[in-house]
């Protein structure tokens, strides 16, 4: 009966090929498909990519990344490495990307500490606590991210004080122990200063958190095969602390600190947090949080609440339930999801103009294309580094993902 | 994502590509519209009024061609522009002129393949500073936050500016003037810096214009005017000598007022070539023979545009100077029409 089903197939001998059999041979005829749509692709491509040459030829252009190494000509505000009008296009690039990278890092974090706390807290018993949550997620998750940095920017800029209110003696603000301030130019405050030595304190400093860690592993260790329970909070806190100070006492305070101080039109020394940086910062790290808080909140309730009950039957207090319990099985719902989300701030990142920030969009893209008018050879820069970069932050979650998932035995 | 920019991308150049192909002056004429971009609103030359109807130096540059091209000052389409679009705009195809406070530059000129047809107005770069801060020179703003549109040669002046005089800045980039002028009215920045005119003309809008000072120096020669994409030149043409249309009417004296008079015929051949009354002029523009007398019925002459736009007595107040007629010791200087 079986050779009936297919009679082709049973039928004909191996070697007799007819070309008819490409679109009635069962056999061939998805090939045959897909090799029509492959030479059909390749056609529109061609002819597409045809176009394109031609056209940029009739007009005068061609392709070429000579500009790159030219002088940029313009100033960036925020520059992680050296960086002045003489440097080349690539330079100011490259500034562009690392800026872009510096407030992808921090919203990304910054939207998991707000993603976590708000989908937790959107389950609390309290009622007041958790309509607040669904309050903030609704509210966040359902205005443009555009509008919120606008929002946050212009309310930055007209609620701070301008660095000129802090002068004089009927001064209308003033510095926060007078060491930071908060103007609407951003935020200053004191700088480290490295002097002589003081590489010591900061290895002081390194060997005594991989000192916390080998005293929790050992605490670990010793509740798990011995029974004892030793206190891990206040150790740990004194072996952050103490020894980086000693260190700094002993050899002579090398270690000091750079306070800001208005001179002139601003504040000068110190660190300066952009008020653009922040603004843009906190937008996405807000309204991402609210995207994340979700995820957390579906990961949790993806828990069964045997779960819960069998922990809260051993004993358990509902903190150490969350912690030890169902966080742990609902990282495996939340992570694949918050990958997309870091994903979406890295490119949503791409809106800093709007508060002049200068990420890569706002040099390469923006700056740079108009001065040299390379509209094709930017954007497709652009768009080589944005694809780099989401498949780096796709591929060291996976990494994590992987070692999260449940391992099959 | 990639494919979708690339086609995008494909579609900008074949835009690019057919407006080239086809002659601008058919396809307006076709179209009974001009497109004409323009900025995104700066007081007195080019900002819709209380009507919503576009008003300004630039806007009536726009009016006088599409006046001699389609007889009507109203055929027009304005397209605001930001520092960062007008010039995708042009290329593809999108408008047919740009009259935006665009700096005539030896890159944007031969590079980007654009095609200046005059100068209506010279211009420099200057700053903007409240009057409290006490600074009366360009010199002593070492340290000083600086607002700044980018994406225009302001932005290159700046650093060259800065750099040769060896004082420090921190430059805060922004998109449109209107976004610049309300983070300098908070006091984000400390100076505002863009062509003098512009200064003048946001100033005018100011609560309190008088507590802003314009300092003295000018850092640039900015030489604004109409711009059109390269290769049609006789849409070229066409803008290029709209524009002095307007200014030998001024020079010779051809007002609003007594355009009707003078088209009857005078005793100034120039005038008559000029008007239509005689040779054919207009003819070889393409145009009617009375284009030169229809763009000058839409808003008169140079002179009185800018006298009404941004002139001493309007809240703008710019004086002629360099924009003075060359028999009265400007740079504004049309060739001889004949």
């Amino acid at each position: 009966m079986t050779t009936q089903a297919d009679p082709q197939v049973a039928v004909k001998p191996a070697g007799s090929f007819k070309l008819s059999m490409l679109l009635n041979d069962t056999r061939y005829r998805s090939l045959t498909f897909q090799f029509i749509a492959l030479v059909a692709i390749i056609a529109t491509m061609a002819f597409v990519g045809g176009n394109l040459v031609r056209n940029l030829a009739e007009a005068g252009l061609n392709i070429s990344y000579a500009f790159l190494g030219e002088p940029a000509g313009y100033d960036i505000n925020q520059r992680p490495i050296e960086y002045d009008s003489q440097s080349s296009h690539g330079r100011a690039a490259v500034v562009g990307l690392l800026n872009t990278l510096i407030v992808a890092f921090l919203a990304c974090v910054t939207a998991t500490i707000f993603g976590v706390i708000a989908g937790v807290l959107r389950l609390s018993n309290n009622w007041i606590v958790s309509k607040l949550m669904s309050f903030y997620v609704e509210i966040f998750r359902n205005v443009p991210v555009l509008i919120w940095i606008l929002i946050i920017f212009s309310i930055m800029i007209n609620a701070m004080p301008a660095p000129r209110d802090f002068r004089g003696d009927n001064a209308t603000s003033s510095m926060l122990f007078d060491a930071f301030a908060f103007t609407n130019r951003g935020v200053y405050s004191p700088k480290p200063i490295l002097g002589d030595g003081s590489m010591i304190v900061i290895g002081v400093f390194i060997a005594s958190i991989v000192g916390i860690f080998l005293f929790r592993k050992f605490a670990r260790t010793q509740l798990y095969e011995h029974g004892k329970l030793i206190p891990t909070f206040w150790p740990s806190v004194g072996l952050f602390f103490v020894p980086v100070i000693l260190a700094q006492l002993v050899l002579g305070s090398p270690i000091t600190l750079e306070y800001p101080a208005l001179k002139g039109f601003n504040f000068q020394g110190g660190m300066q947090i952009r008020g653009s940086l922040i603004a843009l910062w906190f937008a996405l790290a807000i309204y991402t949080g609210a995207f994340i808080a979700e995820n957390v909140r579906a990961g949790i309730l993806a828990i069964s609440k045997g779960q819960t009950e069998a922990a809260g039957a051993l004993g358990l207090r509902p903190n150490r339930i969350m912690n030890l319990v169902v966080l742990p099985q609902a990282l495996r719902v939340i992570i694949p999801p918050l990958i997309s989300q870091y994903l979406n701030i890295t490119k949503n990142s791409s809106l800093a103009i709007a508060v002049g920030y200068m990420d890569v969009t706002g040099t390469l893209g923006g700056i740079t294309l108009l001065q040299t008018g390379r509209a094709i050879e930017t954007v497709l820069l652009l768009m080589l580094f944005y694809l780099t970069v989401s498949l780096l932050i796709s591929a060291v979650m996976n990494v994590f993902n992987n070692r999260m998932k449940l391992q099959e035995r | 994502m990639k494919k979708t920019v690339f086609l995008g991308a494909l579609t900008v150049a074949g835009l690019a590509a057919s407006a080239a192909a086809a002659g601008t002056l058919d396809e307006v004429k076709a179209r009974g519209k001009m497109n004409c971009g323009v900025t995104t609103g700066v007081p007195g030359f080019a900002e819709p009024d209380a009507n919503g109807v576009w008003q300004g130096f630039d806007v009536a540059v726009c009016r006088a061609v599409a006046a001699a091209v389609l007889g009507d000052g109203n055929a027009v389409e304005f397209v605001p522009t930001t520092g960062k679009t007008r010039f995708t705009a042009l290329a593809s195809g999108e408008i047919d002129m740009l009259a935006r406070n665009t700096t005539w530059t030896f890159s944007r000129d031969v590079d980007l393949k654009f095609e200046f047809t005059g100068v209506n107005y010279y211009d420099g770069q200057g700053f903007m500073v409240p009057k409290d801060l006490g600074v009366s020179s360009a010199t002593e703003l070492d340290g000083a936050t600086v607002c700044i549109q980018t994406g225009t040669t302001t932005e290159l002046n700046l650093a060259d500016y800065f750099r040769s005089n060896n004082i420090s800045y921190e430059p805060v980039p922004i998109e449109t003037g209107a976004e610049a002028v309300q983070q300098y009215n908070a006091g984000a920045c400390d100076v505002y810096t863009t062509d003098a005119s512009a200064l003048a003309a946001q100033r005018a809008n100011f609560e309190d214009p008088s507590a802003h000072v314009i300092l003295p120096e000018i850092v640039s020669k900015e030489p604004l005017g109409p711009l059109v994409r390269h290769g049609d030149n006789e849409w070229g043409d066409i803008v290029r000598w709209t524009l002095n249309a307007m200014i030998t009417a001024e020079e010779l004296g051809v007002t609003s007022v007594n355009l009707d008079e003078m088209a009857a015929g005078s005793n100034n051949p120039e005038i008559n070539r000029l008007l239509g009354t005689e040779g054919d002029l207009g003819g070889m523009l393409g145009l009617s023979a009375t284009w030169a007398k229809d763009a000058l019925a839409v808003a008169g002459n140079y002179g009185e545009v800018f006298e009404k736009n941004i002139g001493e007595n309007t809240p703008i107040g710019l004086a002629r100077g360099l924009n003075a007629q060359w028999t009265n010791g400007g740079l504004i200087y049309s060739p001889p029409f004949r």
